[in-house]
């Protein structure tokens, strides 16, 4: 009974409790033209993200994560984007939806925290008040009203004498709380879903836990979801619940994010696990590096685009250069989903493991 | 800020200082000669000469004169002329050679026409040149922003005084589309009228170089960061380009429109001389053909006092666009 309802309110787009998919990505393709040639930045990108859940995109610089977050927000020019397949965010198919469309739900349905704090501030503006013009571009209210409201969310967000630092400039705010007060801009319209484009890439690593645990503590309060896109697995073990792995704009695997840290089933997931160079290592010991480069997205290798930096492509053989895998249960695991042609990649993956 | 002020006026005078030895010391080693040009043609003999060098007090050492000029800067000077003594009070910049009056009202009964015309001027290449940048940006790469940067660059390429005077041809001597200049005393509506053609040609030909300027600093900061960030708060694209865009590209506009006003308030020669309106840039142009001492160094003195003030005005306004500024 409680999952057919569930089902209807899913179907009907209006999420309202926690798991209820918020945003629907399916088969998401976006290109840019160049003079180059066609940059293929994301293919047939598929994914869900749900209320009350995090999911972590993780992949290397170039897979597509940031692209395909900032499509959802529509925040590459038309003109210079070609975007097909759906994105669904809260029932409303945004693929082709125009300007005003997007600046109603910017903000309001989904937010977005950005990488770099710093520069993601207006200069010359007060902290204060660039809060309380995203409050004001969707609620009718005046001027005071909105700036008490930007002193509650920094309030909010664990930024002391709150009132004082409302009145100051970004240049004026440490870089923990340049963050912090992204994040009150991020939520200062109670936003469905938030994402989070690598928050603490540009932050010492003493304040990157409390710039997640801030982002944890908020998703409680607020019951939104959370989109973390990141390429450091440390962020994703401590925060995320769910994980989907990019490589060269494809998703290559996903499921619940511990499980996919601690039994990676996709070579590409496993070689990057592999490369997280750990203090107990031996010091002398090379660090294991993925070999190669990621691709150019104006050339994608044929079949699956890992194939060439894939240690396993010699047991499957000419599939991998031939045919895209689609996506598929993971053999031997519940709730995983993979991209590859190993036949057992779990047990092939732990055999490499062993021999190491 | 104190501090900032007392080292700007300090820096100050001292430029301006330079600026009139150097102004000095130019017009004494070149080959003018006041005398000869109050007295052309070889009508005088040399002993008329000598004295009008006397009368003007031309006999004395360059430093005397220096520093007499200097006094009366300060705590003014007697002039005798004629058996007469003329008392020329602080700050003085003594008597024109040639018409005898006073080197302050030459300046100042003319400086408001220039005033008038700078501003008339700066209000129509601020706008044009300002909105059409930001729309080529706003463009960039399309048809839109080829066009007007094309024909802006073409405007802008072409000689200055050509166009002035070509436009002053057309639409003020032969068509008679706009007014011709007239002063002031003969109404404020003749007057500003007047002003219209000149303002007009020189605000457009001043606004191509705004046009390129608004355009290089609002393609680079639509691509800033922050730009992407208020976009994502669901306001208007126009608050977007405006509020969050143009306000953080008007630093470099700002700079440039300081001094370019600068220069416009010190004269525009070839505006004033073409359209033939009294102010200080005409005045200047011939104070040189006269040898005219006291004038050419009252002008000079001008203008580096307006172009001072103006940097001043500009770097202490500059604090008040970029916060992260600090003056100290």
């Amino acid at each position: 009974m409680t999952a057919t309802a569930e089902q209807f309110t899913t179907t009907m787009g209006e999420a309202s409790q926690a798991g209820d998919v918020v945003l629907d990505v399916d088969d998401l393709s976006i290109a840019f033209p160049t003079e180059e040639g066609l940059v293929r930045a994301v293919s047939n990108l598929t994914y869900q993200a749900r209320l009350g859940r995090t999911l972590a995109i993780v992949g290397e610089s170039g897979s597509g994560k940031s692209v395909s977050s900032m499509a959802v927000l529509g925040l590459h020019n038309p003109k210079r984007t070609q975007i097909t397949g759906s994105i669904k965010l809260d029932g409303q198919e945004l693929v082709g939806a125009s300007q005003a469309t997007f600046q109603k739900l910017r903000s309001t349905t989904a937010a977005m925290v950005f990488q770099d704090p710093q520069s993601s501030l207006h200069p010359f503006h007060k902290v204060g008040r660039q809060i309380a013009e995203a409050y004001r571009a969707h609620h009718s209210v005046s001027k005071a009203v909105a700036q008490k409201r930007a002193v509650e969310m920094l309030d909010l967000v664990g930024i002391p004498t709150p009132a004082r630092r409302a009145l100051q400039f970004p240049h004026e705010f440490s870089g923990g709380m340049r963050q912090r007060a992204m994040i009150a801009l991020g939520l200062v319209n109670d936003p469905k879903l938030l994402i989070a484009d690598e928050p603490t890439t540009a932050l010492d690593v003493t304040v990157q836990a409390q710039i997640l645990d801030l982002i944890n503590d908020m998703q409680k309060e607020f019951g939104s979801a959370v989109i973390l896109i990141t390429h450091d697995l440390a962020v994703v073990a401590e925060t995320a619940d769910d994980i989907l792995v990019m490589y060269a704009g494809r998703g290559v695997e996903k499921g619940d994010a511990k499980e996919v840290l601690s039994q990676p089933s996709h070579p590409y997931t496993h070689g990057l696990l592999q490369s997280i160079p750990s203090a107990s290592d031996d010091a002398t010991a090379e660090l294991k590096a993925i070999r190669g480069a990621p691709p150019s997205l104006l050339n994608l290798p044929s079949g699956c685009s890992f194939h060439p930096r894939c240690d396993f492509q010699k047991l499957v053989g000419a599939a991998c250069i031939d045919t895209l895998p689609e996506w598929r249960p993971t053999p031997g695991l519940t709730g995983r989903e993979l991209r590859c042609h190993l036949e057992d990649p779990v047990a092939t993956l732990q055999n490499d493991e062993g021999a190491k | 800020m104190l501090t900032f002020i007392l080292r700007r006026v300090g820096l100050a005078i001292s430029v301006i200082l330079a600026t009139l030895v150097a102004t000095f010391v130019v017009f004494f080693a070149g080959p003018s000669d006041p005398a000869q040009s109050l007295c052309p043609e070889n009508r005088c003999n040399a002993e008329r000469l000598q004295a009008i060098r006397v009368n003007l007090g031309l006999d004395r050492p360059l430093t005397v004169q220096f520093v007499e000029y200097f006094k009366g800067l300060f705590v003014g000077r007697d002039f005798e002329f004629a058996g007469a003594t003329n008392h020329c009070g602080a700050p003085c910049l003594g008597f024109s050679y040639h018409t005898g009056r006073s080197v302050n009202d030459e300046l100042f009964s003319r400086f408001p026409n220039t005033v008038v015309l700078a501003l008339m001027a700066a209000v129509i290449f601020l706008i044009v040149g300002v909105t059409i940048g930001i729309v080529a940006a706003v463009r960039r790469g399309t048809a839109t922003d080829r066009i007007l940067i094309g024909g802006s660059q073409v405007f802008g390429a072409i000689p200055y005084y050509i166009l002035a005077l070509l436009f002053a041809l057309y639409m003020v001597t032969f068509w008679r589309v706009l007014p011709q200049y007239s002063s002031f005393s003969e109404g404020p509506g003749v007057y500003f009228a007047g002003m219209i053609a000149p303002a007009f040609i020189l605000g457009l030909v001043t606004s191509t170089s705004y046009t390129r300027y608004t355009r290089n600093s609002m393609i680079e900061t639509l691509s800033m960061d922050y730009v992407r960030t208020a976009r994502s708060k669901g306001i208007s694209e126009r608050r977007v380009l405006v509020n969050h865009g143009l306000r953080a590209a008007m630093g470099p506009i700002v700079t440039i429109l300081g001094l370019d006003i600068a220069a416009l308030l010190t004269g525009t020669l070839i505006t004033e001389k073409i359209f033939e309106v009294d102010g200080i840039g005409r005045r200047a142009l011939q104070a040189l053909f006269d040898d005219d001492l006291p004038v050419i160094m009252g002008t000079v003195l001008m203008a580096a006092v307006i172009v001072v003030l103006a940097n001043l005005i500009v770097d202490i306004g500059y604090s008040f666009i970029d916060p992260r500024v600090r003056l100290a």
